[in-house]
């Protein structure tokens, strides 16, 4: 039985586990609907030409993964950022951990998917929020259809939350290939503040698939920076699909940083819903083996008078590939937009791939639009001049590299989340720099 | 300190360097003039170890050793220097932090600790001074918008930062205002000692009035044509480099 078959066939499992005379169960069903319809994408479709799912889906993935996998939390200790006080919302095989996680419910709510999506109290702003940023498309449809655990995160209106937020997903690889679909659902109200660090991790060296749906809605000047760290095993997959609304002056920034796992691809997706907003994508990827990160980004500036910043930065190494596709609309109605997309790649050996593709819908006639992308090597003076200083080839390399990276490190606003940033490039590049840039 | 004997070099098939002999000792100071496309600057560059030069005869040694087949890295831990004529911008590594590294790399190389971050303070401080370098400068990325007299400022700075045994200064005046030009020879003169030694390559005398020469060599078609002392670069300055031309073409 292949994969979609098999997901087809567990959906009515699922059903008989939760509550299907529901909104949510209402909105599953036309999901599956779509999946069903749609089937995994495929090379054919101009969005995945270059990234390939099949090898992946190949796999023999349990799609409800059974026990209850305990880990202690000195083994999983180095995947948290754990030298500041943050919330912390824990999953291992897609199961909630409390005894890992740190929830609240003290004026925001930081909790549970599953809590959202069952009680009464949050029945409303789920019926105003779940599903409403995602799209249609066949992966986020199968995602939906079979949403029920997560993060869901509430932050009503003035909050300043001061602790990052946290969301973990560990997979314990105890089953021999584990299909993973986290669902999370963000909302923060009118001047809000709030700052969220996401990892997926995989334990060991058995086949996980991850497709993730993230949702998040910045209303009205409020402030959300999301930071995603990709640093999983080689066996690792991950199909991240996150959906950002904004409402007017509000101001979205995400961070993605792509340093492992065996394919990658980021749908990361802005819907500008008002004037004066700021959208911010920002990302570093630092891959090699035959490792394969593909971001595919769009901003939709659909009002007036708004922003957006995108600044990729990618080094690749040995056979990796990587992918950048970025698309900007601009309607008609979004006269004075502001856009910018920037893509810069070094290749750093003869078998690494980079395809990069800037797309631009411009409907609007008075707009500044810019996009650039560069592929090249490092620099090869830049490269003798810090040897002729007594720097070696390997540190020399390390050194153009952060460089190469700093512009998109130089924004991150979590100090120790910057910090564990330059570690892992370090650890990567196999050096030890002896400072922080 | 350095002897290079019959020092043939070529770039992408091309020979530059056509049998270079030259010999520095511990506490001179040599100049190395000559008309642009004569291989000055690609003798510094092979002394510094360039991989894109090849050495196809001769060899080059340093303090008794055979450097040839060392990288640029390996002869900068055993102190030769080059001041680039055109210093490299490295966006987003600040000179303090590149001159950590570069000072931690070497002591790696020697088998010894980092230094402490006091000491190295400390060092950066002493240095600066002698360069008059503003310290708000010392933060910022690496020769990246910096101007010419700056870029060669640095260079110096490096220089002194490192403590070079041997210090090639790659037409290090180019560029410099006269105030400018002033500050750097002084700093190099302040350097100076009988224990190391200096090479300035120069297109003009003008550099040579505030660092005074022991020799002064001639570069022409990769190879030196004439050597003599400070006299001849004035009188090089006079008189250019055509009779110099016709003395070899003759």
């Amino acid at each position: 039985m292949d994969l979609k078959e098999k997901l087809l066939s567990s959906f009515l499992v699922f059903e008989n586990q939760v509550d299907i005379d529901s909104y949510v169960h209402d909105v599953r069903n036309d999901a599956i609907k779509i999946f069903e319809e749609k089937g995994f994408p495929s090379k054919k479709e101009e969005a995945w030409k270059y990234t390939s799912l099949n090898k992946i889906l190949k796999e023999d993935y349990s799609v409800f993964p059974q026990q209850e996998n305990a880990i202690e939390y000195k083994d999983i200790k180095k995947y948290f950022i754990h030298d500041i006080d943050t919330y912390k919302i824990v999953f291992i095989d897609g199961k909630y951990s409390s005894h890992l996680s740190q929830t609240t419910h003290d004026g925001i709510d930081v909790c549970l998917m599953s809590s959202a999506l069952t009680k009464p109290k949050y029945r409303i702003l789920i019926e105003n929020y779940f599903n409403k940023a995602a799209t249609k498309d066949s992966l986020s449809s199968l995602n939906t259809a079979f949403s029920s655990e997560g993060a869901y995160i509430h932050i009503p209106k003035n909050k300043l939350v001061e602790k990052p937020i946290q969301i973990l997903h560990f997979s314990t690889g105890n089953e021999s290939a584990t299909m993973l679909q986290p669902r999370n659902l963000i909302v923060v109200d009118e001047n809000s503040h709030v700052q969220i660090i996401e990892r997926h991790q995989s334990l060991n060296d058995n086949p996980v698939l991850t497709n993730s749906v993230t949702e998040i809605f910045t209303n009205k000047r409020a402030i959300v920076d999301y930071y995603k760290i990709q640093n999983d095993n080689s066996n690792a997959s991950l199909i991240d699909n996150t959906f950002i609304k904004q409402k007017k002056e509000s101001v979205a920034s995400v961070h993605t940083f792509a340093f492992g796992g065996k394919l990658t691809r980021n749908n990361l997706n802005f819907f500008q819903e008002g004037e004066r907003i700021d959208s911010i994508l920002k990302g570093v990827t630092i891959i090699g083996e035959k490792q394969h990160v593909d971001h595919n980004t769009l901003v939709h500036h659909i009002e007036p008078n708004c922003e957006s910043h995108q600044d990729y930065k990618g080094i690749f190494g040995e056979n990796s590939t990587g992918v950048f596709n970025g698309k900007i609309i601009v309607e008609k109605e979004a006269q004075k937009t502001n856009a910018f997309q920037a893509n810069n790649n070094i290749l750093i050996s003869d078998k690494a791939t980079i395809n990069t593709k800037p797309q631009l819908e411009i409907f609007a006639d008075d707009v500044k639009c810019s996009h650039g992308c560069t592929i090249g090597q490092l620099d090869e003076s830049a490269m003798f001049y810090m040897r002729s200083r007594g720097i070696p080839e390997k540190e020399a390399k390390a050194l153009l590299m952060y460089a190469f990276s700093n512009n998109v490190l130089s924004s991150v606003k979590i100090p120790e989340m910057k910090q564990r940033i330059t570690k892992i490039i370090a650890n990567k590049l196999g050096v030890n720099l002896g400072f922080d840039l | 300190m350095l002897k290079i004997d019959d020092l043939h070099a070529s770039v992408e098939d091309k020979t530059i360097l056509q049998g270079i002999n030259l010999e520095v000792k511990a506490g001179e100071v040599h100049a190395i003039m000559g008309p642009n496309g004569s291989g000055k600057s690609t003798l510094a560059s092979v002394i510094a170890g360039k991989e894109e030069y090849e050495v196809t005869k001769g060899n080059i040694e340093f303090n008794g050793e055979d450097i040839d087949e060392l990288a640029a890295e390996e002869r900068a831990h055993k102190g030769v220097f080059l001041s680039f004529q055109y210093p490299v911008e490295i966006p987003g590594v600040s000179v303090t932090n590149f001159m950590k590294t570069a000072i931690n790399e070497s002591r790696k190389a020697k088998g010894l600790e980092d230094m402490p971050a006091k000491d190295m303070l400390k060092l950066i401080r002493e240095k600066s001074e002698l360069l008059e370098i503003d310290r708000k400068f010392l933060s910022r990325s690496l020769n990246e918008g910096f101007s010419g007299g700056e870029k060669k400022r640095n260079e110096i700075f490096q220089m002194a930062m490192l403590e070079p045994k041997l210090a090639i200064l790659d037409e290090t005046d180019s560029g410099l205002d006269i105030d400018a030009l002033r500050i750097v020879a002084n700093g190099v003169n302040k350097l100076k000692n009988k224990d190391n030694a200096v090479v300035v390559i120069t297109h003009y005398q003008r550099l040579l009035d505030y660092i005074v020469p022991d020799f002064v060599h001639v570069l022409y078609n990769g190879k030196i044509v004439k050597s003599g002392t400070k006299e001849l670069a004035h009188e090089l300055e006079e008189k250019g480099y055509d009779w110099i031309k016709e003395e070899v073409n003759a």
